[in-house]
């Protein structure tokens, strides 16, 4: 499918001068390139960081210290990283945390979005998935504090009922068994309602005729859902999916610094790559190994999303994010 | 390769122009599911409603309630007594709480306005098929969807090349223009604005800003309005660039999300509010902690929750331009 738009773009790409609408086009667009110039390309050739011992020299300017004061260190930047004896856990918070958000993240709102279309009234519908949308549109701050309502520990609202039912208060924030359920429910609660609602319009964008069809052929609502409804929704599903595993090194930082009051205790489950980059960045201004540290996750995840891209290219070629 | 998810209008119009009457034939209404099923997911789908809903009910709650009744009794659903002195002491403290909400205000203002100058001339020049820079502009927009430089990089040269620290400019521009919106903005272009409107401006002798400006945008408000919306609420919840890039010397800078952030971490808050404010005398007891804190959330989340069910129509559009290959 590419290809042939390739094709047909040729014989209007052919040799040709540079015209006055190319200029006029290009001096609008010229803002927008140099903003991806300083803010997307230049931080690009900040990954020298990753492979020098960064000192910064008084009075000399960053450039200067980058380049001329710090010394070329090769690889010693990532050794250090898998030396590192913390790696081994934030790496496994931070894939285990995104596999299960991946798995939850596929199924549940497809499911719910193939449920509400089913609804009766439209007008409850309506009402609900407005109310299921909500917090989608809500920052991680806020709803850190929609947390802590619940799990403060002397007047939050969980303790309260243990408490009535007589159990013991808990320290919510101090106790670290707790928080991967915590994390996975939270993450949960403000994501399905967009994910939900991508897959909803998508449900309503399918011809009305197919179901029609099956009806006549006698298929169930089951095998209707099966044969009609998941298809047309499989493209949709596959490219969030490519999306989702591009990122499955990188974490929110909101929910895994933000929600858990960056609590210590807690720090064995909820430290991922970003949190820890930026806490060695800003509390200890290391900047050698965090700075691989994220070259590393950059260039992990770029590789991931090429691999899926390809796999569901090649089990469906429609599918595909490129 | 790079034709990334060619989108046809058709994801937009269909969706955005509400449902088809679905039940009103008698085939639909002979295929939908029974009464008990229906009763069912209906009370699930409730369930799930009052989850998503209840925090901020609760959150409010709490700013109404008073102090003594939350001493005693902890957060809950029925305080004993109601107040409003959390509201009050924000309103006293408006020297501090204001500014920074006038400045969550203006950044969201100036930032989305900014986004949509950039990313609509950036999409508008790639829309154009026989622009000669239309291949460069592709890699250009779609590399920094692969492949950043990361946080320590981008820190440092934000910080000690552009010196952005402690301006609104850090606030503003790094968030302003995403790929993804610039090339669903170039989709939207090349397959809704007729070709024939853009030669019939040529013809007349106008350059290719003011085809852009009078002719194009016109019959391009849906996918800006949707875009819009969406770097509306963008900026609106902002805190990480201020947490990145204003330091504590510069509060007069912070936006709301921040302020509220930040109190989490010190509670240095009534400090500030001693400095800001010349009343003197406010003693330390008498300011509601416990309260003012969730008031700030309701000051922030009230124009949310006030205004998404509005505009959610236009938000259920841009995630369908956004992943419905065409």
């Amino acid at each position: 499918m590419t290809r042939q738009r390739t094709v047909a773009n040729k014989p209007i790409k052919k040799r040709r001068r540079f015209s006055r609408d190319d200029f006029e086009l290009m001096s609008i667009s010229l803002p927008t390139v140099a903003w991806y110039i300083a803010f997307c390309y230049l931080p690009m050739f900040g990954i020298v960081f990753a492979f020098k011992n960064y000192k910064l020299a008084p009075g000399k300017g960053f450039i200067y210290s980058l380049f001329v004061n710090s010394k070329w260190v090769g690889l010693d930047n990532f050794k250090f990283i898998f030396k590192s004896p913390d790696l081994a856990n934030i790496i496994r918070n931070t894939l285990s945390y995104n596999i299960v958000f991946i798995i939850i993240g596929a199924a549940l709102p497809v499911a719910l979005a193939i449920l509400i279309s089913e609804m009766h009234s439209r007008k409850l519908a309506k009402t609900c998935q407005t109310a299921i949308f909500l917090p989608h549109f809500l920052s991680w701050v806020v709803v850190s504090y929609f947390v802590y309502a619940f799990l403060s520990s002397d007047k939050g609202l969980v303790n309260a009922i243990v408490k009535l039912f007589g159990g013991d208060a808990h320290l919510w924030y101090q106790e670290m068994q707790s928080w991967p359920g915590f994390l996975i429910f939270i993450n949960t609660w403000k994501t399905v309602g967009y994910t939900m609602v991508v897959y909803m319009a998508t449900i309503v964008g399918i011809d009305q005729s197919l179901y029609e069809s099956a009806v006549i052929d006698g298929a169930s609502k089951w095998q209707q859902i099966k044969g009609i409804t998941l298809p047309m929704l499989r493209p949709v599903i596959s490219i969030m999916l490519i999306m989702n595993l591009g990122r499955i090194f990188s974490s929110d930082f909101g929910l895994f610094y933000v929600v858990t009051r960056n609590s210590n205790s807690l720090i064995d489950v909820t430290q991922t790559i970003d949190v820890y980059v930026y806490k060695a960045m800003r509390e200890k201004s290391i900047f050698g190994y965090t700075s691989a540290t994220a070259l590393l996750q950059s260039v992990l995840g770029c590789i991931l999303i090429l691999i899926a891209n390809t796999v569901v290219k090649k089990i469906d070629p429609e599918s595909g994010l490129i | 390769m790079l034709e990334i998810n060619e989108v046809k209008q058709e994801g937009m119009s269909r969706t955005a122009t509400a449902k088809p009457a679905r039940y009103t034939d008698g085939m639909a209404r002979y295929n939908r599911v029974g009464k008990m099923p229906n009763a069912f997911i209906s009370i699930l789908f409730i369930l799930l409603a009052l989850i998503a809903f209840l925090p901020l009910i609760f959150v409010f709650i709490i700013s109404v309630s008073s102090e003594t009744s939350i001493a005693q009794h902890g957060y809950s659903f029925w305080p004993s007594e109601f107040s409003t002195s959390a509201y009050q002491e924000l309103w006293k403290s408006r020297d501090y709480i204001g500014r920074a909400f006038l400045n969550s205000v203006g950044i969201t203002v100036v930032g989305t306005a900014l986004g949509l100058i950039l990313m609509g001339t950036m999409g508008y020049a790639m829309s154009r098929r026989t622009f000669y820079l239309r291949g460069v502009y592709t890699w250009i927009v779609f590399i920094p969807m692969l492949f950043g430089g990361g946080l320590v990089a981008t820190y440092m040269i934000n910080t000690q090349v552009y010196h952005l620290k402690d301006s609104y400019f850090a606030l503003l521009l790094p968030g302003a223009v995403s790929s993804w919106w610039v090339i669903i903005m170039r989709t939207f272009f090349q397959t809704t604005v007729p070709d024939s409107i853009i030669e019939s401006g040529k013809m007349d002798g106008a350059s290719q800003l003011r085809i852009f400006a009078q002719l194009v945008i016109p019959i391009s408000l849906p996918v800006l309005a949707t875009i819009g919306l969406f770097l509306t609420f963008a900026y609106w919840n902002a805190w990480y660039g201020a947490m990145l890039y204003i330091t504590t010397n510069h509060k007069e800078l912070y936006p709301l999300q921040y302020v509220l952030m930040s109190i989490e971490r010190n509670v240095d808050f009534l400090a500030r509010r001693e400095e800001y404010s010349s009343a003197t005398g406010g003693l330390m007891e008498n300011i509601p902690t416990e309260t003012i804190r969730m008031a700030i959330v309701i000051l922030i989340v009230l124009p949310i929750a006030c205004s998404y069910p509005f505009f959610q129509r236009y938000f259920v559009g841009g995630l369908t331009i956004g992943s419905v290959k065409g």
